[in-house]
């Protein structure tokens, strides 16, 4: 714990470092009360853009402003560092809803009496029945209903608004006077003569103008009060400080920044903006910030106004600044589904240049040394490694990793270029591109890639086992594609479950079209669409297909399960007659007790997948091909396609909650695999054979994927650890993976800290995309992480 | 040819030789060191291992057994008796638990080099390959070994082999234009120890290594140093005088830490482990044999595999 507070290359950062993790997250009312009086006095009177857009104008110019001692970045979401808003017109908190929050035992939000008080009085009775959860589920079909509340998949935007996207060096090309500029300039070009929509673009272009006036305040009111600050302040340094805090508010936003200082300060102006116009999935992140900030690095150092520590001192400042922002408290099943409460800023190092040339610069090597030193859980940080990136680069990263706390990830930038040049993009808007949130693949400032929800493959077989009958509930949730135990083939279990993955998807399809035309409609964001290429040109809005490329992606879960399932069946059932279907039809509706014989089969004698062996492997690749196949070539409303990830964040506990026992062996309730990691305890035969497995996914189909890998840091240690580590990496990417993650923690370790949960209070594991506190996770979701197998090997 | 057994495919080996390895351990040795920490290597026949840890005492494995080799003692702990068993593997089709497993299983060239095949990214990305282990590898039939060797050696993999050196010259010499490095182990110095540890004196092992460097075999020496048999600096000096003296052309020396982790192994072969004479040595002690490597003129040393 001492070290947890101490961290930080100055006396200044760790100050910021340890009130940023040791304040209690609370929820912050004045968005919503300043949101609902904004509400009242437009609504009705302009257009539904320009109203959400006057939304943000109000709430800038009126919010409390907070300048901490010794804070060289400045711009809160709320009034006070970990304060969280809450957005009523996505859902509106019951006060029940308040109370759990106020009263979970992992990552709680304290809600005051008067918290309560406003909610009651003045936000309940206003946005009860216009927030977009109680728009959505009154839109939705019976069978939606019945499927997403048995667990077949779950729905992103039933609570949060469309996110996923990240932004582009665009950020610091211009300020937002520029915008505005550009924002006129097509408005002047509106064609009212030919053009239909030309009324809908003036109001959405009015709408993005709007906003620029609304971050533009905000910057002032920030130099305005520095400069009021620095005028009380009796402590030079101090003073100098925020004089120069409030030189940087008078250029940025407004204007294009001059530095590498203002160059962030602007990035986090930008950041506010986006974040509290709406709750988006996957807090936005700068992108290749070690691109964007090199050249105002290399100018400054030149000029002599920067040295490296002035450079590192500023970003650990941006670090802090992100911890400081919790992700807004979930309701329901998708508190359920998630329970963790970090974002999913995800910053991109590394990779290559537009010009397909090494991305690395020094930067890159300031924001791995301020990753190391912070050992923050936010910002989640990556790497993303080229072939033309430096040796050196891939082991610092490496060096970091070993360290065990689950960052950096490593990303695959070759893969990343194919993966969206097979989705559409261009060269060159590939090459910008990378990955957000926990893996996923987009074009930076050029695409709206929204999360639609997870997929439960699984539960799916499962279904089909029982002729669409959910044996937890009893209902016919799926076709009746027949009673397996009449099968003769294997071809025709296959055949049945193709069917219900069909039906299912067309369920889960017709959701998300009719839910992003609901968010088209009431829900615009014309702040993210100032920053998004097309946006501003099309005069169309962000949620809207305003964006270059609009894909909306589904989430395969459990890979590693439905491949052992299909496997212990074909293998046992169908190839070598073991038993017969109705007997593992009955282990599993009896978990298995009382039928150790078959267990022990479908345990320990049957291929998995995992393990380099084509028998499982090449089922996998059935179940994956089939899935791409038949999600990627439907249309989505905004004029783009629907895309697969293969990715689970923690929704294969839940997805495994709703679940009897698999027929691989699987007991019931517990998690499906996650990412595209093999079935907990089914790889046996160590890091490369896992590696080689889930290299015969086709990576390139998709729009990310996810491996996990834990090792004990006996394996990693010395130089040759090192470069062992780096070895499997790189042949890992050459192999077309996209992307991996390592836990460096003991087993043993990971036991006590669930027994001493309080000795071991910085112990960060990496969940899934993104590593969190050990502490913060569930019960089960911390055995679930001690149960991925650990890979070690001693010699022998 | 006969086909050797083969108890273990180890695959992302990281600890006997360069880069990213495949480590084949072939099963059978002509010695036996009281410090063996795979136990199961020794024999020439397939041995029954028993995980207690694993094991529930369900019993599933006494019904299955039809050799009536395993039973229920009185504390109502499964117990196999060794003479009756004949290794057959019925009661580990039986164990839901894995509990059982049986050590040893031929592989025919072919499909053990397509195993190998499989890691070929990995040994090419980090200048690793594969190491044949054991037991003892070229205790095994000749034929068989000498052929894998070349077979991969086709296909540019590098090969090395770790060996106790107990075996005819002869057999070194059929795998020598194959092989990439020899991971040659020296136990003890003096023939009355060498025996007493290890069931046979050392002076066939000396003279192949002698005979080995004269015909150019790249040579990583290892040294499992154990505290009360071997690690003393008096020793560390008779290593470094023996290949001095001889002109042993050295590429690489490894100090093995000795470590007791083979105990369970035993356990699992339900077999006895004294190790009452033996410990672990201290870290100060293994930096000053280092050292002493390192003044005569031994630079390449590294503590571990």
């Amino acid at each position: 714990m001492a070290e947890m507070q101490e961290r930080g290359m100055n006396e200044r950062i760790r100050k910021l470092r340890k009130q940023s993790v040791e304040t209690q997250p609370h929820i912050y009312m004045e968005r919503a009360v300043l949101e609902t009086e904004a509400y009242k006095k437009y609504e009705g009177t302009v257009s539904v853009p320009e109203l959400r857009a006057l939304v943000l104008k109000h709430f800038f110019s009126n919010k409390k402003l907070y300048i901490g001692d010794g804070e060289l970045i400045v711009g809160e979401k709320g009034d006070y560092p970990q304060s969280s808003p809450t957005f009523p017109e996505l859902c509106c908190h019951t006060l029940e809803d308040m109370h759990n929050m106020n009263d979970r035992k992992v990552v709680n939000f304290s809600v005051t009496e008067s918290d309560l008080k406003t909610q009651e009085e003045q936000i309940i009775p206003y946005w009860e029945n216009r927030s977009m959860r109680h728009k959505i589920l009154n839109s939705m079909t019976d069978e939606w209903k019945e499927a997403y509340a048995a667990g077949i998949f779950t729905e992103f935007m039933e609570q949060r608004g469309p996110g996923h996207t990240v932004g582009s060096v665009k950020i610091f090309e211009k300020g937002y006077l520029d915008y505005q500029h550009d924002i006129q300039e097509a408005l002047a070009k509106l064609d009212y003569i030919h053009d239909p929509e030309a009324l809908d673009k003036r109001n959405q272009l009015n709408a993005m103008s709007i906003c620029c006036d609304a971050i533009m305040i905000l910057g002032k009111r920030y130099a305005d009060l520095a400069r009021q600050m620095a005028a009380e302040c009796t402590d030079e340094q101090r003073k100098k400080e925020l004089l120069q805090i409030a030189a940087n508010c008078d250029v940025v936003p407004a204007h294009k920044p001059q530095t590498y200082y203002q160059a962030i300060q602007h990035y986090w102006f930008t950041h506010l903006a986006v974040t509290t116009e709406l709750n988006p999935w996957d807090a936005y992140s700068p992108g290749h910030f070690d691109q964007h900030l090199g050249p105002f690095y290399a100018k400054d150092v030149e000029d002599g106004i920067l040295t490296r520590d002035q450079a590192l001192e500023l970003m650990e400042c941006l670090w802090v600044k992100f911890y400081n922002q919790p992700a807004p408290p979930k309701v329901g099943i998708t508190l359920k589904e998630s329970s963790t409460y970090t974002d999913f800023a995800n910053i991109n190092t590394g990779g290559i240049t537009p010009d397909g040339e090494d991305g690395v610069n020094e930067v890159s090597y300031i924001i791995l040394d301020c990753m190391d030193e912070m050992q923050l859980v936010q910002p989640n940080s990556n790497v993303q490694i080229s072939k033309k990136n430096p040796r050196k680069f891939l082991k610092r990263a490496c060096e970091i990793a070993r360290k065990g706390w689950g960052q950096p990830a490593f990303y695959n930038t070759e893969a990343i270029v194919q993966e969206l040049m097979n989705a559409g993009k261009s060269l060159e808007d590939a090459r910008k591109g990378g990955c957000s949130g926990c893996v996923e693949t987009g074009a930076f400032g050029n695409e709206a890639y929204i999360l639609q929800g997870y997929f439960n493959l699984p539960k799916i077989f499962e279904l089909t086992l029982f002729n669409g009958v959910d044996p937890m509930t009893g209902k016919q949730l799926g076709l009746q594609t027949g009673d397996p135990r009449d099968f003769k083939t294997f071809d025709e279990l296959w055949d049945a479950y193709t069917k219900q993955i069909n039906y299912f998807l067309d369920i889960k399809v017709r959701g998300s079209n009719v839910i992003e035309a609901l968010y088209a409609r009431y829900m615009p964001v014309p702040f993210l669409s100032i920053l998004t290429n097309d946006c501003i040109a099309r005069g169309k809005d962000y949620n809207a297909g305003g964006a270059r490329y609009n894909t909306s992606v589904i989430q395969g879960v459990g890979t590693g399960t439905i491949s052992d399932c299909l496997a212990a069946i074909k293998y046992n059932v169908y190839d070598n007659q073991n038993f017969t279907m109705d007997e593992i039809l009955t282990a599993m509706k009896d978990n298995f007790e009382g039928h150790e014989r078959i267990l022990n089969l479908v345990r320990n004698k049957t291929p998995k997948y995992g393990n380099d062996d084509d028998y499982a492997d090449n089922l996998m690749k059935k179940v994956f091909n089939y899935f791409v196949d038949n999600v990627s070539a439907r249309p989505n409303t905004r004029g783009g396609m629907f895309r697969v990830d293969m990715l689970p964040t923690t929704c294969h506990v839940y997805f495994g909650d709703v679940m009897i026992a698999s027929p691989n062996g699987r007991l019931a309730h517990k998690p499906v695999s996650e990412g595209i990691s093999p079935e907990k305890g089914a790889d046996v035969n160590g890091p490369t054979a896992v590696i080689k497995s889930c290299a015969k996914m086709d990576h390139l189909r998709t729009g990310g994927t996810l491996l996990n890998q834990k090792f004990t840091p006996e394996v990693l240690a010395g130089e040759e650890g090192l470069d062992n580590l780096a070895d499997l990496i790189r042949a890992y990417f050459d192999m077309d993976g996209h992307h991996i993650q390592f836990n460096v923690v003991g087993r043993q370790t990971l036991r006590d800290a669930q027994q001493k949960p309080e000795e071991y209070k910085d112990l960060i594991v990496r969940v899934a995309g993104y590593s969190d506190y050990f502490r913060n996770l569930d019960r089960p979701l911390q055995d679930e992480i001690i149960d991925r197998t650990e890979q070690d090997f001693g010699c022998c | 040819m006969s086909t050797p057994l083969i108890f273990n495919i180890q695959k992302y080996s990281i600890h006997d030789g360069e880069g990213i390895r495949d480590t084949v351990f072939f099963k059978g040795c002509p010695i036996a060191c009281q410090w063996c920490h795979n136990p199961e290597s020794q024999s020439y026949h397939p041995d029954l291992m028993y995980y207690q840890d694993r094991c529930t005492g369900c019993g599933a494995c006494i019904r299955a057994c039809p050799n009536k080799a395993v039973s229920y003692r009185e504390d109502h702990k499964v117990v196999t008796d060794r003479t009756l068993c004949n290794v057959c593997g019925t009661c580990t089709d039986y164990c839901v638990f894995n509990a059982r497993e049986v050590a040893g299983k031929e592989y025919e060239i072919d499909e053990l080099v397509r195993i190998l095949d499989k890691d070929r990214m990995f040994y090419e990305q980090s200048g690793g390959g594969i190491t044949l282990s054991g037991g003892e590898v070229l205790a095994q039939d000749i034929d068989y070994v000498e052929e894998l060797t070349r077979r991969l050696y086709e296909r540019g993999y590098s090969v090395d082999i770790d060996t106790c050196g107990e075996v005819p010259y002869e057999h070194i010499k059929r795998v020598l234009p194959y092989v990439d490095t020899f991971l040659y182990d020296i136990k003890l110095l003096d023939p009355e120890l060498h025996k007493k540890y290890t069931g046979v004196d050392n002076r066939l092992i000396l003279e192949n290594l002698k005979k080995l460097s004269a015909d150019g075999g790249k040579i990583n020496i290892r040294l499992p140093l154990i505290t009360g048999v071997n690690a003393t600096d008096e020793y560390i000096q008779e290593v470094i005088d023996f290949l001095h003296d001889n002109q042993i052309s050295v590429y690489r020396v490894n100090l093995l830490k000795y470590h007791d982790t083979g105990r369970g192994k035993y356990a699992k072969l339900e077999r006895e482990y004294d190790n009452s004479e033996m410990a672990v040595p201290d870290q100060e002690w293994l930096d000053r044999a280092v050292a002493a490597f390192k003044q005569s003129g031994y630079q390449n040393i590294h503590i571990g595999g």
